[in-house]
């Protein structure tokens, strides 16, 4: 482990906000539990749970979380200053923190969304939604890690978009979903595990190029800005 | 300090660092106008009352801010966007920021891996032994007073050694023991041959670390050179005094004969007397005022402020 990966890991799991992670994934477990053990009808809680509440929440919030966390928070409070004066070309702080944030957020997602995928449906849906999470979490990481060299208020502006974008405007405007990161991941796990649980119009090419397009851009967009960093004078 | 002196060794080679016309602004508001300075090995004061641009300027010459005009460069090459030059140049900024989760040792460890030093964890023990800071090493910094908390942040800036060493404020929060330990430190980084620069607004620190300041105001570069010169240029400007008294006039006429008063105003609530020398007024006072018969109610010096110090130097 690098470095910088080591002192992010220390970091996101030394603050209080990583708690934060853990009970969404506790919910969609929980709720996937009760509902098969009530005896619902898997079509009648699958979509809700597993994608209401499984792709379309928990997996972009816990993105968020730890996406603005391993560079926004350093940000914050100032500990940037020290990763950043060492003569570190700046792709090897964003790539390995980025591989931190999309690691983490790929593994409390992972789990849970597995279980229910497997509680709902077969092992092979669980594996499908498994997979298209932890490509989701890639592409979220990057686009929040890019929010957060891009403005003060990362978290807010990530909600703006997971909650405006992709949450409003996806249910009512089918063509934003296009730039939506929650209907490539709905494309990929319904690509791997064909199912009527899953449905976007979204199509897995576009997903695909889509989700590649993001994860670079913003990992660029990322590097560049870190060269430019600047800190504000507090006394000017 | 046998500490300071066997663990600071001489520089290798020197760096300068170069301000040619440097500016910042923020929308209308000019924080640094129009700096040029070379600082070259020794110890340098950047002196200035609180919001003159000193960390402005710093962040500049650190690289965490580009110039609005100007440019910064450390031997020939520009600061901004450039990580290379944290070989040579190490900074310790006046925010308290430190991962609070890690040990000293290995915050210090680490900062010299990410500068991928051949031996980390003698550098690290070398700079942490820098800063006497080998007792408390193993503790977590959220445990520490600021004062070792900043120490820390010393150690981790001089882990690789650097030419060139940036400080914002460095003495906050230091007790006089650590303050005068670090002094000692600077002094002896400054003789081995590194450019040192630390910001300060107050003056005693300045006097008692640097022998060359650079003084700011308002964003502007107010005076640069000697410290005793232009220490005496602030002791010798006029201070003007507020005095009430029970017969204001005869005073006032008494203190026009004395050499050391420039100007007395005579004003309803009192005299405003403008002094050329500080020392000679306040012993003359008391007699011309005993040989009038006039009773001094009131003495206030007007202008003590830091600020009013270095205004004066600005018209100067």
């Amino acid at each position: 482990m690098s470095t910088v990966s080591w002192i992010t890991v220390r970091g996101l799991f030394g603050r209080r906000r990583f708690l934060l992670l853990l009970p969404l994934p506790l919910l969609l477990v929980l709720l996937a539990v009760l509902s098969r053990g009530l005896g619902v009808e898997p079509t009648d809680w699958g979509p809700p749970v597993l994608v209401g509440l499984g792709l379309a929440v928990v997996l972009p919030v816990v993105a968020l979380i730890v996406g603005t966390g391993v560079l926004g928070a350093e940000i914050d409070d100032g500990t940037v200053v020290h990763v950043l004066t060492t003569p570190l070309p700046r792709w090897q702080i964003v790539l390995p923190k980025l591989a931190v944030a999309a690691g983490v957020t790929a593994v409390t997602v992972a789990i849970p969304l597995f279980v229910a995928g497997l509680l709902a449906d077969s092992v092979r849906l669980g594996l499908a939604l498994a997979i298209a999470a932890a490509v989701g979490a890639l592409a979220y990481s990057a686009l929040f890690v890019a929010v957060s060299l891009l403005t003060r208020r990362p978290v807010l502006l990530g909600l703006v978009y997971v909650l405006i974008w992709e949450g409003l405007l996806g249910n009512v405007i089918t063509g934003t979903r296009v730039l939506s990161i929650q209907h490539y991941v709905i494309a990929l796990a319904d690509q791997l595990a064909p199912t009527d649980l899953l449905s976007t119009t979204v199509s897995v090419s576009v997903a695909v190029v889509m989700t590649v397009l993001i994860s670079v851009a913003a990992t660029f967009l990322a590097i560049d800005r870190l060269r430019s960093f600047s800190v504000a004078g507090e006394t000017s | 300090m046998t500490t300071t002196d066997s663990a600071t060794r001489p520089a290798t080679a020197t760096s300068t660092l170069d301000l040619a016309g440097v500016s910042r602004w923020y929308g209308n508001v000019v924080a640094v106008n129009d700096v040029s300075m070379s600082l070259g090995p020794g110890v340098t004061g950047l002196l200035g009352p609180n919001g003159a641009g000193k960390t402005t300027l710093l962040h500049m010459m650190a690289g965490f801010l580009a110039p609005s005009r100007g440019t910064v460069s450390l031997d020939g090459r520009s600061t901004w966007r450039n990580p290379e030059v944290y070989r040579r140049l190490g900074l310790v900024s006046e925010r308290e920021a430190v991962h609070t989760f890690l040990t000293a040792y290995e915050f210090v460890l680490a900062t010299a891996k990410l500068h991928k030093l051949p031996d980390p964890q003698s550098a690290a023990r070398r700079a942490v032994a820098l800063v006497e800071m080998e007792d408390a090493q193993d503790r977590r910094i959220g445990t520490y007073s600021k004062g070792m908390r900043q120490r820390t942040r010393v150690a981790a800036a001089l882990v690789h050694d650097p030419q060139v060493l940036l400080l914002d404020e460095p003495f906050n929060g230091m007790d006089p023991r650590q303050r005068l330990h670090m002094m000692e430190l600077l002094h002896s980084l400054g003789d081995g041959g590194r450019t040192i620069l630390f910001s300060s607004h107050i003056l005693e620190e300045v006097e008692q670390v640097s022998g060359t300041v650079q003084v700011m105001v308002a964003g502007r570069l107010a005076a640069s050179g000697d410290f005793r010169t232009i220490r005496r240029l602030m002791t010798n400007r006029p201070h003007v005094f507020a005095i009430r008294s029970t017969d204001d006039r005869a005073l006032a006429v008494a203190l026009m004969a004395e050499p050391s008063v420039g100007g007395v105003e005579l004003g309803r609530d009192g005299l405003t007397v403008r002094a050329g020398d500080y020392g000679a007024f306040t012993r003359a006072l008391p007699k011309v005022a005993l040989a009038r018969g006039v009773r001094v109610h009131q003495l206030v010096p007007e202008d003590e402020s830091l600020e009013s110090v270095f205004s004066y130097l600005v018209e100067a």
